[in-house]
């Protein structure tokens, strides 16, 4: 157990420091110039100026050195002022936020940790829920329809099914507009009165007690919280269903019926806890799936997040905003496999053997 | 002495039973890919769902084939380029007039709808690029990236599953930590940033994407070959190779490879509607096709800016729609029996 968890802490600095070097090698496509906004926001026009700026911020240096500034930032000798450096969380300057990309990934991060977060106790509830009971009804009638919804799930592109709900719930009923806030209620957010804790608007709100605003907020949410759901229940519904059939063929089910317990405990205690545990493993999974999925399900309902941050700046071209994102949510995923995998080996004994 | 097979079914052909031989009379199909394999195909044409997805494909494939007698284009050279009707920024309903520089009628359109002049049959997306043309030319677009990507995703993951798995030790650690730091990346992100980088360098078209979608698709090839030659890899025949002094390219290409890359190839082909809801993601995004490239996620991202109204556009979302999500259902029925046939826990019992 203990070699488990030690094996894994040690992998994942060879992991982070892999994604780092992916990232640099993504950035020597660009030109000198253009990876100039990694520690500036100013680039000169002039020919002439171009060339001092290269050689002031030694991006022209040999690979490793360049590296190495890209991590911990290059000290300007004649102010020693340090610029750039992604372990001083200086990511560069994003052209399409006007702002640095670590300040702008502050600013978005809530919008999409609180999405995620709605978004999570559906997926999994759901998922599981549907799951349990496709096994149980093996081959009947509620299966087949349960397999045929989980398939139309993971046929729908992301897209396709949020301007569909859109057509038929916003331009349709005008029940849940796109967007974050209504104009009303971002004027309400934004004044003196409202304390803004955790910049997540559904969690504010409670906290200031002010239901409208939370009712609001709701509302901009529940679309893409369905959107992400739904495309995501097929997956968990998969696997939880196919680790229940196993399940339910064990001898400690068929024991738990001949000692005469109710069906509902022969699943809800026996069978279900058990077929749970690999159901876990595709926690880490779930997580890319929503660091993937925010990105079009913000970019189709307008929610001011990192997944929309990163699609403007990608059609804008701004690479080096998109780079930042992406080094970001490369790390968070890295951290959360890590947790995941930690607390499988707590939930299945058997991992722990080896 | 008694032939054994794999199969305990096997019939016994009397014939052959003189001297005590059971054999059993195997197809072109089982000489071709190994006992198993054949099951594993065989088991495809008897689930009802995965034919239906078959019949999907077909159908999809023969659209594409013949999408210049459905949809002949104005400059053959330029056949993916969709034909535009005006400027107007305006959509115009299904089967409005073709006002401006009208395409050739194809044969079959005077006998079928009794008209001589084309109309719009699926009406026309902001800047007047006519859907029809669109779909039918984008579904060829589908397949074309699809066979593009999986093709190279497959000959990487290939490369390095087998290399990795052969050779092992060092090798292999150093191969599979590589395997992991690009699956460290978020999927769709990594892709979005390698296009936006691409994109000015090899400019905009399918091929930026392409590119995007390969170097960060290959990684559960490599696993899923790595697991399949790690066991082939242990088999006499590659020892008796080995033993006569076949080096080790030629047991790797000649031995191995031919034994251990079906599974490989097939759960490839099933990720064909997965490839291009993703190809199609990232035009919808704007960072695959240029504007007026018949692919279907291309019109569909004209939908964006058209939201509140919709119900009224709603020919530049339903039916690239629709094109996308059969184009993506028939694959997944296809993947999802194949799935059932390749379980072995599930052999024997019916499936489902």
């Amino acid at each position: 157990m203990v070699n488990y968890i030690l094996r894994r802490l040690m992998i994942m600095p060879l992991l982070i420091f892999g994604v780092t070097l992916l990232i640099f090698a993504m950035l020597q496509f660009l030109s000198p110039v253009e990876r100039a906004a990694l520690f500036v926001r100013d680039i000169p026009k002039t020919d002439k100026a171009i060339d001092a700026f290269i050689i002031k911020y030694g991006l022209d240096d040999p690979l490793p050195v360049q590296y190495w500034h890209w991590l911990v930032g290059r000290r300007d000798p004649s102010t020693s002022e340090i610029t750039g450096g992604i372990l001083r969380g200086d990511f560069g300057y994003s052209k399409t936020a006007n702002l640095e990309v670590i300040d702008m990934i502050k600013r978005r991060f809530p919008a999409t940790l609180e999405l995620a977060l709605w978004a999570v106790a559906p997926i999994v509830l759901g998922g599981v829920w549907l799951g349990v009971l496709s096994a149980v009804n093996h081959n009947n009638a509620i299966d087949q329809v349960t397999r045929v919804f989980s398939i139309l799930g993971y046929s729908f592109p992301t897209f396709v099914f949020g301007l569909l709900v859109l057509m038929i719930f916003y331009v349709g009923t005008g029940w849940f507009p796109p967007g974050r806030l209504s104009n009303e209620m971002n004027v309400v957010v934004l004044g003196d009165a409202f304390h803004r804790y955790t910049t997540m608007n559904t969690v504010d709100a409670l906290l200031n007690l002010r239901l409208d605003v939370f009712i609001d907020a709701a509302r901009h949410l529940i679309l893409p919280v369905l959107t992400l759901s739904y495309l995501n229940w097929a997956l968990l519904l998969r696997v939880t269903r196919s680790s229940m059939l196993e399940s339910l063929r064990q001898d400690y089910v068929t024991t738990a019926r001949a000692k005469g317990l109710a069906e509902h405990d022969v699943i809800g205690r026996h069978a279900r806890p058990n077929a749970l545990i690999p159901v876990a493993t595709i926690a880490g999974l779930l997580i890319l799936l929503l660091l993937n999925g925010v990105v079009i399900t913000e970019t189709v309902f307008n929610y001011p997040g990192m997944g929309k941050a990163a699609a403007d700046a990608a059609v804008q071209l701004d690479v080096i905003t998109v780079l930042g994102l992406v080094l970001f949510n490369g790390i968070i995923l890295v951290l959360s496999n890590l947790i995941v995998d930690i607390t499988y080996a707590f939930l299945d004994p058997r991992i722990r053997l080896d | 002495m008694t032939v054994t097979t794999d199969q305990p079914k096997g019939r016994v052909i009397p014939d052959y039973d003189l001297q005590g031989i059971t054999e059993r009379k195997i197809g072109m199909l089982e000489r071709t890919v190994g006992p198993d394999n054949a099951r594993v195909i065989r088991g495809m044409f008897k689930n009802s769902v995965s034919v239906a997805g078959m019949v999907i494909i077909a159908f999809l494939a023969l659209v594409a084939l013949l999408a210049p007698v459905l949809a002949p284009p104005i400059n053959p050279n330029k056949a993916y380029d969709i034909p535009r009707d005006g400027f107007s920024s305006e959509p115009r309903p299904p089967m409005s007039s073709w006002e401006t520089r009208q395409p050739d009628v194809p044969f079959w359109y005077p006998a079928l709808t009794g008209r001589t002049e084309w109309v719009h049959l699926m009406g026309t997306a902001s800047g007047q690029w006519d859907v029809y043309y669109g779909i039918i030319w984008g579904t060829r677009t589908a397949f074309k990236v699809g066979i593009i990507i999986i093709g190279l995703t497959v000959i990487i993951g290939v490369t390095m599953g087998s290399v990795s798995a052969y050779y092992g030790g060092w090798i292999d650690e150093i191969m599979m930590r590589i395997t992991e730091v690009f699956m460290a990346f978020p999927f769709l992100l990594a892709a979005l940033t390698l296009a936006a980088i691409l994109v000015p360098r090899l400019g905009k078209g399918i091929y930026s994407a392409v590119v995007a979608l390969t170097v960060f698709g290959w990684m559960s090839y490599a696993r899923l070959l790595r697991g399949d030659v790690l066991s082939v890899k242990q088999r006499d025949y590659i020892l008796a190779a080995r033993v006569i002094g076949a080096t080790d390219r030629r047991i790797l290409i000649r031995h191995i490879l031919p034994n251990s890359i079906f599974p490989t190839l097939v759960y490839a082909s099933m990720d064909m509607g997965a490839i291009v809801i993703t190809f199609a993601a990232l035009s919808f995004l704007g960072v695959g096709t240029e504007v007026g490239y018949a692919d279907w996620g291309q019109i569909l991202s004209f939908a964006r800016a058209w939201i509140p109204s919709l119900l009224t556009y709603w020919y530049i979302v339903v039916y690239p729609g629709v094109a996308l999500v059969l184009f993506s259902l028939s694959w997944n029925l296809v993947g999802d029996a194949l799935r059932d046939v390749l379980d072995p826990s599930m052999r024997g019992r019916g499936g489902a």
